[in-house]
C-alpha cells in the first residue's frame, strides 16, 4: 500500500521499493511477495503505478527498436555477425541490408568487410537472445572514418539531453557528425574529434551533475582553438542529424 | 572474552569497499580483522568452451585462490582439491541471489583472491564477490552476507579467527540473503548438536545483517559520488 523510496533515491539489490499490491514492479525490480524489490544498483523512477530502477551500471542488454553501433565480426553466405558490445552477437541476413539483387554465393564482403563499423536498428530479440538487426531505416548506414568512444550505455539519454539539447551542442560546438547508438557506443567525426571526445567523456563521467550542459559549454568554450560551429539541425529523436 | 577481547556475538572490525579495480566491471574489497579478500566479476560474457553454454540460464564460473603469503605456511600457488571445492560452494551460494534465466548461453565469471586469511576466507570471499556482482550491474534479488559461527568452550562464538577455530568443536560459515530470508550456503566442519546448530545458525544470520549493512554502505557510497 505504500511506497517507500522516493524518485532518485539510490537503492542496491535487495532493497524494499514498496509494499503491496497497489503497486507494479517495472524495469529494473521484482516482486516478493507483497514486496517490490530492487534489482540492481540504481535510481528509483516512479511512472505511476510503475516503480522502477534505472541501472548505473551493467552491459548493455538488446531491445527490439534499439539504434545500435556494431563492428563486423565476420561474413559468412548471407549473413554478417556483428559485435554489439553486449554479451550477444547479433546478425544481419542480406535481406535486410541490401534492396539490391544479389546473386547465390556473392561476395557479401563487397557491401560490409570484417572491422567496419555499422550504425543499425534491432528488429527483433529472441527468448535466447538471437539478435536481427536491419540496416532499412533512415538513419542506418556504414560508418566511414572517424572514431568510437564506449560510454555507459545506461548514461545514452544524459548524453542525447532533453529533446538533444546536450548531443547538438556539442555537435555545434565542435563541428563535429557524432552518432550514438543506444548500446554505449559513440562514432565521431570531424575536425575536432579529440575535443568532442573529451566532452563526450565527460557526459560520462559527471552524468547525473546538475547543469551538466552549462558545465559542458564552458569546457567547450574555454578549449576550443578554431571557432567553426556548423550549424546542424536535429530532428526529434535523432542522434545523428546531417 | 575471547581471546581478541571481543564479545561473543561481536565480528571482528569489517571494512567493505565497493570497485576497488578499474579493469574489472565490478570489484570489491572485504577485510574481516585478519581476512582480506578482493573481488573481480566480469560479464555477463560469451561463454567458452562451447558445452558449458546453457539455453536457460547463466553459467557461473567461480575461482577462489589464495595468494602463496595469505597463510603462515607458505601455500603453494595454484589450484588445489579444497580451492576447487571452496569455488563451487562459492558459486552454489551466490546463484540463488542472481536473476541466472536473464543472461542465457552467456557466463559470468568471478575471481576471489584471498590476499590474507585468518579463518572465515569463504565467507569473506562470498562478501566480496556479492559487492562485486551488484557493482557490475547484474541484476539480483538481494547481496549475499556469509559469515562463521561456532562453539569454543561451550559458547556460542561469530566470526572465529585461526586461533580459535583450532579450539571450536564446530564451525558452521552460512551465507544468507538478508532481502529473501534465506540461507544460501551452510557447511559444518565438525559436530554439533542439534541444538547447537539451531543457536549457531542463528547467531550467523545476526551477523549476516550486521554484514549486509556494510555492504550496502559500501555500494552506496562508490554510486553517491556520482550523484
Amino acid at each position: 500500500m505504500t511506497i517507500l523510496k522516493n524518485e532518485k533515491d539510490l537503492v542496491v539489490p535487495g532493497e524494499v521499493l514498496a509494499e503491496g499490491l497497489d503497486y507494479l514492479p517495472g524495469y529494473g525490480a521484482f516482486r516478493e511477495g507483497e514486496k517490490i524489490l530492487a534489482k540492481n544498483v540504481g535510481i528509483v523512477a516512479i511512472r505511476e503505478r510503475n516503480v522502477g530502477v534505472v541501472a548505473l551500471s551493467g552491459r548493455y542488454m538488446p531491445k527490439a527498436g534499439d539504434k545500435v553501433i556494431g563492428e563486423v565480426l565476420d561474413v559468412q553466405m548471407s549473413t554478417w555477425f556483428l559485435d554489439i558490445n553486449s554479451p550477444y552477437q547479433a546478425s544481419l541476413g542480406i535481406g535486410e541490408a541490401s534492396e539490391e539483387y544479389v546473386e547465390r554465393g556473392a561476395d557479401l564482403s563487397r557491401y560490409f568487410d570484417v572491422g567496419n563499423a555499422l550504425y543499425a536498428k534491432i528488429i527483433s530479440v529472441s527468448k535466447h537472445k538471437n539478435v536481427q538487426l536491419t540496416m532499412k531505416d533512415i538513419m542506418c548506414k556504414k560508418l566511414r572514418g572517424g572514431k568510437i568512444v564506449d560510454i555507459t550505455p545506461s548514461k545514452v539519454p544524459r548524453l542525447i539531453g532533453k529533446a538533444g539539447s546536450m548531443i547538438s551542442m556539442i555537435k555545434e560546438k565542435t563541428g563535429c557528425n557524432i552518432v550514438i547508438g543506444q548500446n554505449g557506443r559513440v562514432w565521431i567525426k570531424g575536425e575536432n574529434e579529440d575535443l568532442a571526445t573529451q566532452a563526450v567523456l565527460m557526459v560520462n563521467e559527471k552524468s547525473h551533475m546538475d547543469g551538466l550542459t552549462n558545465v559542458i559549454t564552458e569546457f567547450l568554450d574555454a578549449n576550443s582553438t578554431v571557432t567553426t560551429g556548423t550549424k546542424t539541425d536535429y530532428v526529434e529523436g535523432d542522434v545523428n542529424a546531417q | 572474552m575471547r581471546s581478541d577481547g571481543r564479545a561473543n556475538e561481536e565480528l571482528r572490525e569489517l571494512i567493505v569497499k565497493a570497485g576497488v579495480f578499474k579493469n574489472a566491471e565490478g570489484s570489491a574489497y572485504v577485510k574481516m580483522g585478519n581476512t582480506v579478500a578482493v573481488a573481480g566479476v566480469y560479464g555477463p560474457r560469451e561463454l567458452f568452451p562451447k558445452f558449458l553454454q546453457d539455453a536457460e540460464k547463466v553459467h557461473l564460473k567461480c575461482r577462489y585462490n589464495m595468494a602463496p603469503f595469505s597463510t603462515k605456511d607458505r601455500k603453494r600457488p595454484g589450484q588445489d582439491r579444497r580451492s576447487q571445492e571452496i569455488s563451487k560452494v562459492v558459486a552454489d551460494a551466490l546463484e540463488p541471489a542472481i536473476f541466472t534465466k536473464e543472461f542465457p548461453k552467456v557466463g559470468i565469471d568471478i575471481y576471489i583472491e584471498i590476499l590474507q586469511g585468518d579463518a572465515g576466507t569463504r565467507c569473506a570471499g562470498i562478501n566480496a564477490a556479492s559487492v562485486a556482482l551488484a557493482d557490475a550491474g547484474i541484476p539480483m534479488r538481494g547481496l549475499v552476507a556469509a559469515v562463521a559461527a561456532g562453539k569454543v568452550d561451550g559458547d556460542y562464538v561469530l566470526d572465529l579467527t585461526y586461533n580459535e577455530e583450532e579450539k571450536t568443536k564446530a564451525d558452521v560459515p552460512v551465507a544468507y540473503v538478508p532481502s529473501l530470508k534465506k540461507i544460501t550456503l551452510l557447511q559444518m566442519d565438525g559436530d554439533l548438536s542439534t541444538e547447537d546448530v539451531k543457536n549457531v545458525v542463528n547467531i550467523a544470520i545476526k551477523g549476516c545483517e550486521k554484514i549486509h549493512e556494510a555492504q550496502v554502505e559500501a555500494l552506496k557510497s562508490k554510486y553517491a559520488v556520482v550523484l
